[in-house]
């Protein structure tokens, strides 16, 4: 959580103890609402402390950690990605089509699952350098340069497998979504080594310090001789990537790949992880282990009113409430 | 920064740019298809898309502010399932009723928004999710039909001097937002803030109060638009309205009005609505001569390519006059 790139300025004396304590929250709010969150399971929640607890909860968070990943990344530089949930569509409604060899025949079948991994992944990420190149070059707000893809991405996921369920039942392909390493969901090994290179990424490398320069205040950030364009693109290519391989999860998880509903509100799941977990959605100050984070506790609130006979309903009002708060708490401490 | 010139420059060109377009596609169509402009296809199309167009005025008033509303799409679905819970005593009741629950959301959004000083972006998604929650709940995960005797799906499938009622209601609701941006000091205040809020208060305007109301509205038409959905659909209908929000934006866009907020057009907005939805309409004759078939889902993605093209014409303008002040 040290990931704070600007430094705040220093308090008077006499308003120490109070601004103190408001950082505090700001920056270890999420943690302590997790722990809380996690203690009052162990409380009410009946088989709470269970190794298929924490795999369920896990492999439900997985998909959006790691679009959230990318998220975080975009919000950074100050823009947003709504195109998401679209591009995971399309990387599910590809990957079937090439290992079934229903776009080219294929020479022999690993070759066709090996293919099924990369190809999908790199259409999704040309279509995030799409979305960063709209936005660069053509200086689209982000909002509205993804709002494109948002619209069109699903629709090009329909027209290849025309609307279609594809299914199939492929253990090799499907390892990345149910595969299990020393009994731990190999989708969550990869969601932690994602989160981890991420964060040490916009910690420890100068491509990391341009992101937050660029979110903290672009103009600057250009007179400084920061590569703005290139940063911002490289940025909008990762957050595609990533949702191609979350879209690839999705898909092996199910066993079948549905265009209409894989990936289907991702960019909200996404986004609400990355405000909760205490990155500024303005830019300039980002914690990738806090989207990690964010994602916990929502999928843990939704758990625990689901364990307690709570509608599923109902949780989304709780979760909507737990967005404000945190976000409410969030400009509490930049004050 | 633009100077106010540029910004009339753009503002014009974006809205003679949606009329042509319009204009466009429609002689386009009515040369290529019989009863392309028949009285059956027109009124089709005006009472389907009336409710798109109630949803994209709000949230053309919102942008103008230079803020957004994602949570018009549940708060439809929410007034949707309310005005059917109340259908069965009458046609105003049921009315009243998803009005009601529309303004509702807008007033969280409201006090989220001007009160707590939380973005519009993310106050906005947080209660569009609280409002599907609540839709849900209300219908018990299902739709709900409404009732049939009691006059009520009047509001969705009932013509009033030949033009369809929704159709009319969305008419006065347009020429109403186009009253009050363009001739009342509400309206000047809505482009005062987008143009930028800082001046705007510094200049005394109440910015809070008004910011605070474009919100309100928002979710009133919001609801309205629901109230059209279930009369139309005969149910109460939890789950649509997903996607509406962007629909909307994609809609005030096309129609010239720019997202940083401070100049946008209430007319050109229904051109707006009007380009997008006729696209579709194009689609099913085109599939009806039978020399191509576009399954349905082409529809969002010539929607898309189209929002595409607008969005790069309007960039390539805006960088031009950057570069020529």
């Amino acid at each position: 959580m040290a990931e704070t790139a600007t430094t705040l300025p220093p308090a008077p004396a006499r308003e120490a103890s109070r601004f103190e304590v408001r950082t505090f929250l700001t920056r270890y709010g999420a943690w302590i609402a997790l722990t809380l969150l996690i203690l009052v399971n162990l409380a009410i929640t009946p088989n709470f402390a269970t190794w298929q607890t924490l795999n369920v909860n896990l492999t439900q968070v997985c998909a959006i950690v790691i679009v959230g990943v990318g998220m975080t990344l975009v919000i950074a530089t100050g823009g947003i990605d709504l195109s998401v949930g679209a591009l995971m569509a399309i990387a599910g409604a590809l990957a079937p089509l090439i290992f079934l060899g229903k776009l080219f025949p294929l020479p022999h079948p690993v070759i066709g699952i090996a293919l099924a991994f990369v190809l999908p992944v790199l259409a999704a990420g040309a279509l995030g350098w799409c979305n960063g190149w709209l936005i660069t070059h053509l200086r689209i707000q982000p909002i509205i340069a993804t709002l494109v893809l948002f619209i069109a991405g699903r629709g090009i996921a329909q027209v290849f497998t025309n609307g279609n369920l594809q299914v199939f039942n492929l253990p090799e392909f499907q390892f990345i979504g149910l595969g299990r390493v020393f009994g731990i969901p190999f989708q969550a090994i990869l969601m932690v080594a994602i989160v981890a290179a991420a964060a040490w990424m916009l910690r420890r490398t100068v491509f990391g310090r341009q992101i937050l320069a660029i979110g903290g205040n672009e103009r600057a950030a250009r007179l400084a001789g920061i590569p703005v364009a290139s940063v911002k693109q490289r940025v909008y290519l990762i957050s595609g990537l990533l949702s191609g391989i979350a879209g690839l999860i999705v898909i092996a998880r199910n066993s079948a790949a549905d265009a209409n509903l894989v990936g289907l509100g991702m960019e909200l799941d996404a986004i609400a992880a990355v405000a909760v977990g205490g990155t500024l959605l303005t830019g300039g100050r980002a914690t990738v282990v806090g989207t990690l984070v964010g994602a916990l506790i929502i999928q843990l609130v939704r758990y625990t009113l689901l364990a307690n006979g709570v509608p599923d309903a109902a949780a989304l009002v709780a979760k909507a409430a737990i967005i404000v708060m945190a976000v409410w708490l969030q400009r509490q401490g930049q004050r | 920064m633009h100077g106010t010139a540029t910004l009339k420059t753009l503002q014009t060109i974006g809205r003679f740019g949606v009329l042509l377009a319009l204009v466009a596609l429609i002689v386009f169509g009515w040369l290529r298809y019989e009863n392309f402009l028949g009285t059956y296809n027109v009124l089709s199309v005006l009472r389907y898309n009336s409710m798109f167009a109630l949803v994209a005025l709000g949230m053309c008033f919102v942008i103008i502010t230079g803020g957004i509303d994602l949570s018009v799409g549940s708060t439809a679905a929410l007034g949707s399932v309310v005005a059917a819970l109340a259908s069965p005593y009458g046609a105003v009741p049921g009315l009243l009723a998803g009005l009601g629950a529309g303004l509702i959301v807008g007033a969280c959004n409201a006090f989220i928004i001007a009160r707590l000083n939380i973005l519009p972006f993310i106050a906005t998604l947080a209660t569009m999710l609280a409002a599907s929650g609540c839709a849900l709940l209300l219908a018990g995960n299902q739709s709900v039909s409404v009732s049939y005797e009691s006059g009520f799906t009047e509001l969705g499938q009932g013509d009033f001097l030949g033009f369809p009622i929704p159709a009319w209601i969305a008419l006065v609701a347009y020429l109403l937002g186009s009253l009050v941006l363009n001739l009342t000091s509400f309206g000047r205040t809505v482009l005062a803030i987008g143009g930028n809020e800082d001046a705007a208060r510094l200049m005394g305007l109440p910015a809070n109060r008004v910011k605070a109301l474009v919100y309100v509205a928002s979710g009133g038409l919001a609801g309205l638009a629901g109230v059209i959905l279930a009369a139309q659909f005969g149910a109460g209908q939890p789950i649509e309205g997903v996607g509406w929000e962007l629909f909307a934006i994609a809609a005030v866009v096309v129609g010239g009005t720019l997202l940083t907020g401070g100049v946008g057009s209430v007319g050109s907005t229904l051109a707006g609505v009007l380009l997008l939805g006729l696209i579709f309409n194009i689609l099913n004759f085109e599939n009806g001569l039978g020399w191509i078939s576009l399954s349905a889902y082409w529809q969002s993605v010539i929607r898309g390519l189209f929002l595409l093209l607008v969005v790069a014409i309007q960039a390539r303008l805006s960088i031009r006059t950057e570069e020529t002040a």
